[in-house]
């Protein structure tokens, strides 16, 4: 039996605010995105050449990301799990969907055209699955049973199946992420955890001769050995490294990244605009930038342990560890350290997609910490 | 905390420890790859950070293109007739010269800088991007390279480079054939595969430089390098080497081209040399001519206007593009067709009054000698050059047979020859009167065709090869300029070989062809004929027919004599040979424009040209060249050729 909000506000046991209380926004979370948002813009007018207009776009496409996160901040995290599998099952729907049609039209299908915006149901997935997890493991006792990690896993393999389908690896590794981490912070036991990664590298072979496009496998190569094609594949990571490597510990200066304007960084509004960040505000801007990337997911990471259920722990755990593979995927490519796998940097990257799931993934977070349960003793 | 809870508690507590424990491990791994990352952020942006730097500010591995080395031009004797020498030239980099002007004004003070390459470098300046190289100066001599080098601190952005740079040794010699190379201009470039040209700044222009620049260019290689932040080489990381433009070996003779145009001398004109049972050129003079040196370089475009429209147009190859009327030298051939057609007979004379009058026409067509040549027949006619006897057939035959005959002697149409640029000529028909110029056909005209003057042009060329159609009794060859091509890189070689695209003249009676060649040669040898200046001292069997082009129409008075006519209104003079008649081995035609007549002054140097092919002997071009051919006393004997047009 809950009370009303009149009722406990200014009670000691909550530290409650006009924006925790009535908004159901987190404060601290909310200045730290508007940070890397703020950030991410005065990057990109760099990185387009000081076009404003670019600019405004990003900054329509962060408004609507906002507003996505305060309306699911509204939800409460209940309403959602009642919901979900009737998201999960939508999703998967929306999936295959893209998938016929794609077969249809002979290729690279990822899109359902809504008229006004257009939709890809593979960022749909970055939520609908870890809540679909979470909600599996929710009502008995940590760690799940044998059965319900196998149907865990099924639920995980299919959806992120379809997505490196369309294909989309990058998202797929992000999808299989987000499922994955719900089953290890369920508590799955370590000798399990082990053999699965040792599985997963048995299985690399089957993944290189039969499932990746060869498009793939020459990024995989290229990782591995950038400059053995300088001028084609290669090119992306030497140029992007050579950035990085001239920004020195302090940059070039905002504006000044000589890489960036001209022009040698290949995508660098978009997967490469760490790059950018790396040239112009040297080793002291990307560590600042990191910096704040893991206080957001220490944050979101704070929320999901003192969450009040377990399927918000695990769901928070999840979003926020999502969210930070994202980043840190990203800053591994851009920089060398992984191959290139055509993931933005969330929230500095122009483009509008990822843009609204990150959002909205935040927008749960939110909803968990502020929609909080309280008991009468 | 006094909460209650659905569950029992103590299970709560168990699941929020766990899910809390994962957390913090997770928290822990987060922490520990950005602490990765970071890593190698320090390794690249601190610790690589100046090889980065370096690599940024030249940006990376470049691409340099290796040019290939152009193909060399020999003679057919392998003497060298265009080769590649290496040569400093200084080049400036805009954009990383401070101040142009001065930089511009301090170098003059070292080395050599004329107005005129100041100028081109300024005009050059204006069409390149800034950061292309613009060339300043070239073939920097060994002393002011020492000098830039003293003082290459100074000037930055200005670099001396060595490259091979086209070099013809002979200079004037055979520069019509051989042609040059220049500068690739703006509208070539829109032509060429410019990805074959990386590197390479010159491009054929004239002559077989240019017919086989495709052939001499060869195929450029690459480079891949390391730059410093400067842009300078640090070290080469793979290298493509460029494959070679092959070599040409010229049919031209050079001692038999040198003989051609020292018998032509200061006059204008062309004179050329085939080999009539192959096509093969063995001379090709055009005079004036030019040094293609100094297209290398590059000059000035008011220098370059100069050359290719001054008064004299060193640049025009006469022997392949100037169009003169064949005039007299057509006469053996008309001569042929009556033959053939039988028209009249060998010995059948015709009366040469001096006037010859057509149905329904006042005026007379006249012969150029006053009275004419009385009762002459083909051998006479030809050797004398009647006009009146090949009106009267010229008349017979008609315009038609005329026209049908001549062409597959190559009148009116290319020889094909592997030059560029080469004319046809006009070999008149009532067709080509339509429409050309939209008119019917004249009996006049057809009486003027007959004697190679109205509308019948031919170049040079054109001449040589009908002339060895007679020679070969028949076999019409194509005129060819390259003899073999050497592999530029095995140097094998590869002769082109002649393949003859022409059927073989039939005639009636073969006969016909010994007739007429009769009739040549009495124009050397008979006392009366009008080449027979040449004769003196001639040891071989040389057939020939001479002609003289009126450029005006002159009075039936004659006003002035021949040689006090300006320049410009003389007579364009004429000559056809080959030698032995028998088993011919060589043909000729010169052309020496208002050179006077035909016999006295075209004839010699044919002569000077087959003494040299055939008898090794000089003899005759220094009697030529020192005057002592009394061409006067030649022309009072002869002719004093007067007007013939009405």
């Amino acid at each position: 039996m809950s009370l009303g909000a009149a009722e406990y506000r200014g009670t000691e046991l909550h530290r409650l605010s006009f924006l925790q209380d009535r908004l159901h926004l987190d404060g601290t979370l909310l200045t730290a995105l508007l940070a890397l948002s703020i950030f991410g813009m005065a990057v990109l007018y760099s990185a387009f050449g000081e076009d404003i207009a670019q600019v405004q776009k990003q900054a329509v496409r962060l408004s609507v990301a906002f507003v996505a996160l305060f309306a699911l901040a509204q939800l409460p995290p209940a309403t959602l799990r009642r919901m979900a599998p009737w998201i999960f099952a939508g999703g998967m729907i929306l999936l295959v969907v893209v998938m016929a049609r794609g077969v249809i039209g002979q290729g690279a299908q990822r899109w359902i055209d809504l008229g006004v915006v257009r939709f890809q149901p593979a960022e749909l997935m970055k939520i609908a699955l870890p809540v679909m997890v979470a909600w599996l493991f929710a009502d008995s006792e940590l760690p799940p049973r044998w059965t319900r990690i196998v149907i865990a896993l099924g639920v995980i393999l299919i959806p992120t199946a379809l997505i490196a389908l369309q294909p989309d690896l990058g998202t797929a590794l992000l999808v299989a992420a987000s499922g994955i981490f719900v089953v290890y912070l369920s508590g799955l036991r370590w000798r399990w955890i082990v053999s699965g990664i040792g599985a997963a590298f048995a299985a690399a072979p089957l993944l290189w001769f039969f499932v990746m496009h060869s498009y793939q496998k020459t990024r995989v190569l290229t990782f591995l050995n950038p400059e053995s094609d300088p001028l084609g594949a290669g090119y992306h990571i030497i140029q992007s490294k050579i950035a990085i490597g001239s920004g020195g510990l302090f940059g070039k200066g905002w504006l000044n990244g000589t890489q960036a304007h001209l022009e040698f960084i290949p995508e660098r509004h978009t997967d490469f605009v760490l790059a950018v960040v790396a040239e112009e505000f040297g080793l002291v801007g990307v560590a600042q930038l990191m910096a704040v990337y893991l206080f957001v997911v220490g944050r979101g990471l704070y929320i999901a342990a003192n969450a009040q259920d377990n399927f918000c722990r695990l769901l928070a755990g999840s979003l926020s560890l999502t969210f930070f593979v994202y980043a840190l995927v990203n800053a591994g490519m851009v920089s060398g350290l992984l191959p290139v796998v055509g993931l933005p940097l969330p929230l500095i990257s122009f483009g509008g997609s990822s843009l609204v799931t990150i959002m909205a993934a935040f927008g749960i977070l939110m909803a968990i910490h502020t929609h909080r349960r309280t008991w009468s003793s | 905390m006094p909460l209650k809870e659905p569950t029992p508690i103590r299970d709560r507590r168990h699941d929020a420890r766990l899910v809390t424990r994962r957390i913090f491990i997770a928290a822990a791994l987060c922490v520990i790859s950005v602490v990765v990352l970071m890593t190698q952020l320090v390794r690249l942006q601190v610790v690589d950070h100046h090889h980065y730097v370096t690599l940024s500010q030249e940006n990376r591995v470049k691409v340099v293109p290796v040019p290939p080395t152009r193909g060399i031009i020999y003679d057919r004797n392998g003497i060298v007739l265009a080769e590649n020498r290496p040569s400093h030239r200084l080049v400036v980099t805009p954009e990383r010269v401070p101040d142009i002007t001065s930089a511009l004004t301090e170098i003059a003070k070292i080395i050599d800088l004329p107005d005129a390459k100041r100028e081109r470098f300024e005009d050059l300046l204006r069409r390149k991007r800034h950061f292309e190289e613009i060339p300043l100066r070239t073939r920097l001599d060994e002393e002011e390279v020492a000098r830039l080098a003293a003082h290459r601190h100074r000037f930055p952005g200005m670099e001396v480079r060595a490259q091979l740079v086209r070099h013809y040794p002979l200079h004037e010699h055979a520069s019509h054939a051989v042609g040059y190379v220049g500068r690739i201009s703006p509208n070539e470039l829109r032509r060429i595969e410019t990805s074959r040209y990386r590197g390479t700044s010159h491009i054929g222009k004239g002559g077989v430089e240019l017919a086989y620049e495709d052939i001499l260019h060869g195929d450029v290689g690459y480079e891949r390098v390391e730059t410093n932040a400067l842009g300078r080489v640090i070290r080469t990381l793979e290298r493509q080497p460029p494959r070679p433009g092959d070599d040409l070996v010229l049919t031209i003779d050079s001692r038999l081209q040198e003989v051609a145009e020292r018998a032509l001398g200061d006059r204008r004109g062309a004179a050329i040399a085939m080999d009539p049972r192959n096509g093969e050129i063995l001379a090709m003079a055009s005079t004036p001519n030019y040094d293609p040196n100094i297209f290398v370089d590059g000059m000035s475009r008011a220098q370059f206007q100069e050359l290719e429209r001054g008064a004299w147009q060193p640049l025009f190859n006469r022997a392949v593009r100037g169009r003169y009327p064949p005039a007299s030298t057509i006469k053996p051939f008309i001569g042929l067709a009556a033959l053939d057609r039988g028209i009249i007979t060998a010995d059948e004379t015709i009366r040469c009054t001096g006037e010859y009058f057509l149905d329904g026409i006042e005026r007379p067509y006249r012969c150029w000698r006053p009275g004419g040549h009385g009762n002459v027949d083909l051998a006479a006619a030809v050797a004398q050059s009647s006009n009146v006897y090949f009106y009267e057939i010229g008349f017979e035959l008609g315009i038609d047979a005329m026209g049908e005959f001549l062409r597959p002697f190559g009148f009116g149409e290319t020889t094909g020859i592997d030059l560029v640029g080469e004319r046809a000529g006009v070999l008149p028909s009532r067709k080509w009167k339509r429409t050309n110029l939209g008119e019917g056909w004249f009996h006049g005209e057809t009486v003027i065709t007959a004697i190679g003057l109205g509308y019948f042009v031919t170049t040079p060329l054109q001449l040589v090869t009908a002339t060895s159609v007679f020679a070969t009794r028949g076999e019409r060859v194509q005129p060819q300029l390259v003899r073999a091509v050497q592999d530029g890189s095995t140097g094998e070689e590869r002769f082109l070989g002649n393949t003859s695209p022409h059927p073989r003249i039939e005639l009636e009676d073969p006969e016909h062809w010994e007739s007429t060649i009769k009739a040549m040669r009495d124009s050397v040898r008979h006392p009366r004929g009008t080449a027979r200046i040449i004769s003196h001292g001639l040891r071989y069997d040389l057939v020939g027919k001479t002609g003289t082009a009126q450029l005006t129409t002159l009075g039936e008075e004659r006003d002035y004599e021949h040689d006090e006519r300006p320049e410009h209104l003389r007579d364009h003079a004429i000559f056809i040979a080959f030698a032995p008649a028998d088993a011919p081995e060589i043909a000729v035609a010169v052309v020496i424009e208002h050179g006077g007549s035909g016999g006295a002054a075209a004839a010699p140097v044919a002569r000077a040209i087959t003494d040299a092919w055939l008898r090794d002997d000089t003899s005759y071009l220094m009697t030529l060249e020192a005057g002592r051919i009394d061409t006067r006393r030649a022309e009072e004997i002869i002719e004093t050729p007067i007007g013939v047009l009405p």
